[in-house]
């Protein structure tokens, strides 16, 4: 699925990295806990969370995740925003809860990697 | 590649938000050497999950990274409060992490259960009151 899709579908808005809206993600991962990320994230996918702070960009970066999506309409401060910028780590808003949000995005198509 | 290359970083213990920095710093240097992906992400992953430990649970230390032909060997070591039991620690799910930690998305208790993972050799060296040394390898 495009990082477009998941956009569009999630009425997401973009903070960081339109020029990327056309990569693909293979697969997609939710959770507030880190170290859980770290144990299950497989790379190109996306990582949807409600946590806010730098260490979810330093956790995508570490596992080459390409997308962020922030849920219940948490918004990054300019610190996430410019290190989501130095990793070319797209960063997407949505107003929809966790559940909401996994569940659109498993409907149309998009699997976890674990 | 020559004989060993060897990187130190000092993790500052009070600024949780720089935690992350000398791992983002190894994974860079990797990548720039050409070593394939699966070895970077081992070794990123190891390393940022034993860096911020240091920073929640010990007020910082130091980083060794040591890169050999045979292999990656990373060196934290810390003067932190230490590890009493450290099979218990090792357990997937056990944390002594406070709420606070919690709410910024540490303290699953999956930290040193993953660097055992994503390592080829991890020993514990820890003493109560003194400090932890975590040493892990990566093969290449
Ligand atoms: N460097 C350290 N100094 C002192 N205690 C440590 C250190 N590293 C780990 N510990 C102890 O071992 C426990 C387990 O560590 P582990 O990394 O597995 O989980 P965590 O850090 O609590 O949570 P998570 O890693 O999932 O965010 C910690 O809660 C802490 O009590
Ligand atoms: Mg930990």
């Amino acid at each position: 699925m495009t990082i477009e899709m998941i956009k569009s579908l999630l009425h997401a808005d973009i903070l960081y990295g339109s020029k990327y809206l056309e990569h693909e993600v293979n697969y997609a991962f939710s959770s507030d806990m880190m170290s859980d990320v770290l144990a299950f994230a497989t790379d190109h996918s996306a990582l949807i969370t409600g946590l806010c702070n730098p260490q979810v960009v330093r956790t995508a970066e570490m596992l080459d995740i390409v997308c962020i999506i922030f849920v219940r309409n948490k918004i990054p401060d300019q610190n996430i925003l410019t290190l989501a910028e130095e990793k070319e780590i797209v960063i997407l808003c949505t107003g929809h809860g966790m559940f909401t949000a996994c569940g659109i995005l498993y409907s149309n198509g998009l699997l976890g990697g674990a | 590649m020559e004989e060993q290359l060897i990187f130190n970083y000092t993790i500052p213990g009070d600024d949780f938000t720089r935690a992350g920095e000398a791992s983002s710093s190894v994974k860079n240097k990797l990548k720039k050497m050409g070593l394939d992906s699966g070895t970077i992400r081992k070794v990123s992953i190891a390393m940022y999950e034993g860096e911020i430990n240091m920073v929640i649970h010990a007020d910082g230390g130091a980083i060794t990274v040591e890169i050999s032909p045979e292999k990656i060997r990373m060196i934290l070591a810390d003067t932190g409060p230490g590890i009493a039991d450290i099979d218990k620690a090792m357990e997937n799910g056990y944390s002594t992490a406070p709420e606070e930690v919690r709410s910024l998305g540490f303290g699953a208790g999956m930290g040193l259960p993953n660097m055992k993972k994503y390592t080829d050799y991890m020993n514990i060296d820890s003493t109560v009151g003194v400090g932890t040394t975590v040493t892990m390898d990566v093969y290449l």
